[in-house]
């Protein structure tokens, strides 16, 4: 055996320890943590599978992005501290047996693989110089898949909608109610001072990178995101109501953009986000950059929340 | 020349998963949240920083080495950072529970 299986062995049972951890746990908090951390250690073993693409997104969404969503959460419901009914036994048991069915579902799925997997892959890497990219993930997103990857940015944005929706019909249109709990303090400005340079560097960085590395819009927006909270948090900046015009113009450029290049395709390469040849990769990365700055301001605004107040005039 | 890179990077990084392991133990053992905290940064500085040396001549070219030196930097203004705020917290309002 060598050190190797040895490390991925342990990472497997850290997993599945800290998986069933935050089940067990009863405090909302403490089960959010554990989450996080449950994202993080599942991000390595993705870098241990060499799907580095797929390691990045699940330690900047999965890890950090719902982390924080949820943590948001908790705190809501602490503010409200309303009903603390537990649910009652027959829910929660029907709510069991329906998470163990699928549970089963998938293992079956995954522990009988047919003789021959069936792949795509020699195909993919075959044509992959076609479209000037070097990172056959991009490739996939972008080129083979393009429509599930726009439907996936359309479906960002329908999910904000409905974060927006919660709020009251006098706030509609009205300031996120992102809750600042730390009182105002230096350390937190220093931070949001000193870290935002950085990571746009580093959020241009990934996104750039992404057509021939692993990398990429949703991992470089993610990054704008989280520097965007942590100024609007420090109150370096002010929260901006959902009703301003170039915010909602950031949310929709990526898609926008996506779906006129796609559209110009039906024209230029007879076929529904198809690219003319030639111009395939500076078409991609024009789409790539767009759609960093709008999932950078949609993932910001899912963390901010629906509107909890009504803008002075 | 190889042999002696590949045995300081053995060295350096045994040393920094020592701290790391010893931090583990601060972190698990220490009564109150403020000497948690302090096990904690120990092992930012000192075990993440040891880890980063020994891997600087396995890196990448320049570059590689670049990234690593600034991954570690980064790691120790959020671990000082994030360890300051805690610590004002526990402070201002005491330990939870």
């Amino acid at each position: 055996m060598t050190i190797l299986s040895i490390f991925d062995i342990g990472l497997v049972v850290l997993i599945l320890a800290v998986g069933a951890a935050s089940i067990a746990m009863r405090e909302a908090f403490s089960a959010v943590i554990g989450f996080v951390v449950y994202g993080l250690l599942l991000s390595i073993a993705w870098v241990r599978l060499s799907a580095v693409d797929v390691a990045l997104t699940e330690a900047a969404i999965g890890g950090g992005m719902t982390g924080m969503l949820m943590l948001g959460a908790v705190a809501r419901l602490r503010f409200a501290k309303g009903n603390d009914s537990r649910t009652s036994l027959p829910v929660r048991l029907a709510a069991g047996i329906l998470c163990a069915l699928v549970a089963a579902g998938l293992a079956i799925a995954v522990l009988s693989p047919p003789e021959v997997i069936p792949t795509l892959a020699p195909m993919a890497m075959e044509n992959l110089p076609q479209s000037g990219l070097g990172n056959p993930v991009a490739g996939v997103l972008f080129v083979y898949r393009a429509l599930d990857t726009l439907l996936e940015k359309v479906v960002l944005i329908l999910a904000l909608l409905g974060v927006w929706s919660l709020a009251p019909d006098r706030m509609w249109g009205g300031i996120p109610g992102l809750r600042v709990y730390a009182q105002p303090n230096s350390t937190l400005t220093f931070l949001a001072q000193l870290l935002p340079p950085v990571g746009i560097v580093v959020a241009v960085y990934m996104c750039w990178v992404g057509a021939k590395e692993p990398g990429g819009a949703f991992q470089g927006g993610t990054v704008l995101a989280a520097m965007w909270l942590l100024v609007m948090i420090a109150g370096l900046t002010s929260v901006p109501s959902i009703s301003q015009r170039w915010l909602r113009l950031l949310l929709v450029a990526g898609p926008m953009i996506f779906l006129a290049i796609g559209i110009a395709g039906m024209v230029l390469a007879n076929a529904f986000l198809a690219y003319p040849a030639g111009y395939a990769k500076p078409l991609i990365v024009a789409v790539e950059v767009a759609l960093t700055l709008s999932i950078g301001v949609a993932l910001g605004l899912l963390a901010a929340g629906p509107p909890e107040r009504v803008q002075r005039p | 020349m190889r042999l002696v890179l590949d045995i300081f990077t053995v060295l350096a990084v045994s040393a920094g998963a020592f701290f790391f392991l010893a931090g583990t133990v601060g972190l698990i053992r220490f009564p109150d949240a403020l000497t948690r905290l302090h096990a904690l940064t120990k092992v930012d500085n000192l075990g993440l920083g040891l880890v980063v040396l020994g891997l600087l001549p396995q890196a990448n070219g320049l570059f590689g080495a670049l990234k690593l030196v600034t991954i570690w930097l980064l790691v120790q203004l959020s671990g000082a950072i994030v360890t300051q705020l805690i610590a004002g917290t526990v402070r201002q309002h005491g330990p939870r529970e």
